[in-house]
């Protein structure tokens, strides 16, 4: 139902043969070398390896050694547009989006202006049906402005398309505003999509306040700062028996709070990104723009929180929370940087080399975290590899190495924390609601 | 080489004096490099014991002194410094320069370093902008306080203070007093006493002790007697300006001064006194010990001689070696 929200570029789906690849479908428990045929964008056949004949008209891609996957859904990208089209464009945005295997994205609303009213929503989604290269999804703010002090039109965002609801960048600082969120977001059937932060305690602060902090002098940003407004947005979401999105986790408070929620029965979701779950704020001590996030990077017994929570279920998503900044903007000194960084086109082969092949997570896991995980979140269709589906697929080959570099980038900003780094594992192919998206 | 100034040669020198590109911070130095730039200090001091102070060493060269926050003895023994050793210097401040109308850091240094200085000494009110300026000059880069973060020819000046006063750094124990939050000077100098083997003890109130700051290896307490049993008080200017505002750190002056403000009755006999200065008269350095006997005037000495130091070392990437008193006809 949810899936027409998501808008594409319209053009004609593709006829298929993916030959040979190892098959891993971890919703359908598939894990075998087949031979995956496409029909005007739907999946109509698996075969034996080899059995798939060629057929006029199919594009027949040779993929054995390399291994086909539901394609990836990213739900927490900032397009930066309307206001910021020199940092990114849906075009540009979904490009990148499709490099890094993915299927579809959604987009958050702190935009300039806020995407908080159907007009600017509309125009949005009429800009994506005209250039998005993979289907993309918007949510509208919660607070008019994200300023936190009036509800937006949310029956009508809705109504026109809006996937969720979020005042993401910020947090609703004030609680009785987030109660009444909660309580009538319930007319649109949409998720609320939350930003943990206490501003009281985070203020000014550069990055985790840890022993990191204190040597470098930088002004913290606790742990508590989230946890307890991670603490406080459980709370409500309990009471009022509403279901929550936990935007990009970073501490291991925040775990704790959300895996003794949910086995409270409170309809919980959370997301983690790559880089809290590859780094730690030991990082920091490079002073390099690049590593500054909002949450900031933390300690490696939050890191490892994370990665548990992410192993087992309690998080249920990988989001990268895609934050693309100019040039001009990042290359200052620390402390007058802008939080964020990319990450749409290395999710997966960061995750890939720092923790599956360093043996800390399965394979199995983290495909399904990036695909099915983020659709459970948002009642979207999870993408399968099974007749009759659309076809949203990955191609990977686990064994490439390449190294990260600025001018490879389809985003517009470079502003990447693994610039240089050479990484395991590359998208050779996404195949994005039955349209080849992606080619290398 | 020029005549008269002997130097050691590349051949031999120790090979732990490695030749340092820039001086961010303490952690750009080990040991070595601060025993080698201690010595250097010292035979400049007993340069400056002459009639004529100025050495040829540095002529030619290029100093710029950036300075986008206020600073009085920093800038202007920088200044100094580099005048003593004939090179060429230019000073710049953020107000009434480009600044002002709103050149970013990068397009200042870039526009510095189509001078080609040899030296651009920076102070920045921001954590990382040494480190910015280092990464796109030619220049050699001495951060001179960035933000909260370092400001390491204060503590070598610290160093060189101790020593003269105690003949030794290592097993001394030094309890630094005060807004270690704000502080750079804090931070730089307890980098810079454990490289050297001293002992470090923070005294604070709680809510101007960065937490997990006892991880830099120092001890930490909220007690002023804890400065009992310290061979120096290093009292830490309270940063006012610094401090969020709103932020109540400290119920009220007054109130931090009946607790942690160093008076004659808090000091044992024999206990030397340091301040970084300006001082808060008053505020957490008692008038009656600031105008006894301190070690506060040789800290300022000691800034000029071992700023020269730095320079000389970063633009000739070696030691003084021969007496100075041997510099005959230099001036």
């Amino acid at each position: 139902m949810a899936r027409q929200l998501l808008c594409t570029k319209d053009s004609p789906r593709d006829d298929l043969i993916i030959r040979g690849a190892r098959v891993l479908d971890p919703v359908g428990s598939i894990d075998a070398a087949l031979d995956v045929v496409v029909d005007r964008g739907l999946v109509s056949r698996l075969d034996q390896p080899g059995a798939a004949a060629s057929r006029n008209g199919h594009r027949v891609i040779e993929a054995e050694g390399h291994l086909l996957a539901p394609a990836f859904i990213d739900p927490h990208v900032h397009l930066r547009t309307p206001g910021r089209e020199d940092e990114e464009t849906i075009a540009s945005g979904t490009r990148a989006a499709a490099a890094g295997g993915y299927c579809a994205i959604l987009a958050m609303p702190n935009t300039d202006p806020v995407t908080d009213c159907a007009a600017v929503l509309g125009t949005l989604l009429e800009t994506a049906r005209a250039e998005a290269e993979v289907p993309v999804g918007f949510l509208a703010a919660i607070s008019r402005e994200q300023a936190g002090a009036t509800l937006t039109e949310m029956a009508e965002l809705a109504g026109a398309g809006a996937v969720g609801f979020s005042d993401d960048g910020r947090p609703v600082a004030d609680a009785g505003l987030m109660r009444r969120a909660l309580q009538y977001s319930a007319l649109t059937g949409r998720l609320l999509a939350v930003h943990c932060e206490e501003p009281a305690l985070s203020r000014d602060g550069q990055m985790h306040e840890g022993a990191v902090s204190a040597e470098l002098g930088f002004t913290g940003y606790p742990s508590v700062a989230e946890s307890l407004m991670v603490e406080r947005d459980l709370a409500l979401a309990r009471y009022e028996e509403r279901p929550l999105h936990l935007l990009h986790l970073s501490a291991r408070e925040s775990v704790e709070a959300l895996r003794a929620a949910r086995a409270a029965g409170v309809a919980a979701s959370a997301e983690v990104t790559p880089h809290h779950l590859c780094l730690t704020d030991e990082a920091v001590r490079s002073l390099d723009t690049n590593v500054k996030m909002n949450p900031p990077l933390r300690g490696e017994s939050d890191r490892t929180a994370l990665l548990e929570a992410l192993r087992d279920g309690t998080i249920g998503a990988v989001a990268t929370d895609h934050a693309p900044h100019a040039r001009q903007e990042k290359e200052v000194p620390f402390e007058a940087a802008p939080f964020g960084v990319t990450g749409l086109e290395t999710a997966f082969a960061a995750l890939y080399t720092d923790l599956v092949a360093a043996g800390l997570l399965p394979l199995a896991t983290l495909l399904e975290r990036m695909s099915a995980g983020p659709a459970r979140a948002y009642g979207l269709a999870p993408p399968r590899i099974a007749p009759g589906e659309p076809a949203n697929l990955v191609l990977l080959d686990l064994d490439e190495h390449w190294r990260v570099e600025e001018r490879d980038f389809r985003s517009l900003s470079g502003n990447s924390w693994l610039l240089g780094r050479t990484l395991q594992g590359r998208v050779r192919l996404t195949v994005a609601d039955g349209r080849l998206a992606y080619a290398a | 080489m020029r005549k008269g100034l002997h130097l050691m040669g590349e051949e031999l020198r120790p090979p732990s004096n490695r030749a340092r590109r820039h001086l961010l911070s303490i952690a750009d130095l080990d040991r070595d490099d601060i025993e080698r730039l201690l010595a250097t200090a010292r035979s400049f001091a007993r340069s400056l014991e002459r009639e004529l102070k100025k050495l040829p060493t540095l002529r030619g060269r290029t100093v710029v002194n950036v300075f986008y926050e206020s600073s009085t003895r920093t800038s202007s023994s920088f200044e100094l410094a580099a005048k003593r050793l004939s090179a060429d210097t230019m000073s710049i401040k953020a107000a009434g320069s480009a600044v002002d109308k709103g050149e970013s850091l990068k397009d200042t240094a870039l526009t510095l370093d189509a001078y080609d200085p040899d030296v651009i000494v920076l102070r920045h009110p921001q954590i990382g902008a040494p480190q910015l300026v280092a990464r796109l000059t030619e220049a050699h880069v001495v951060n001179a306080g960035d933000g909260k973060h370092q400001h390491p020819t204060q503590a070598l000046l610290d160093l060189y203070t101790l020593q003269e006063a105690f003949d030794r750094l290592d097993g001394l124990h030094v309890a630094i007093v005060g807004d270690v939050l704000h502080s750079r000077v804090a931070r730089s100098l307890i980098e810079a006493l454990g490289r050297v083997g001293a002992h470090v003890t923070l005294v604070a109130p709680p809510t101007l002790l960065p937490r997990g700051i006892d991880a830099m290896g120092c001890e930490v307490s909220s007690d002023i007697q804890a400065i009992g049993a310290a061979d120096v008080v290093y009292c830490l200017r309270m940063q006012r300006e610094r401090m969020q505002a709103g932020a109540s750190y400290i119920p009220s002056l007054r109130e931090y001064a009946a607790c942690f403000g160093i008076t004659p009755e808090r000091l044992r006999p024999g206990q030397k006194v340091m301040h970084p200065g300006p001082m808060n008269r008053g505020v957490e350095i008692d008038p009656r010990v600031a105008d006894g006997d301190t070690l506060i005037e040789t800290q300022v000495r000691a800034g000029l001689v071992v700023r020269m130091a730095v320079l000389y070392d970063l633009l000739t990437h070696g030691p003084v070696v021969v007496p100075v008193s041997q510099l005959e006809g230099v001036a």
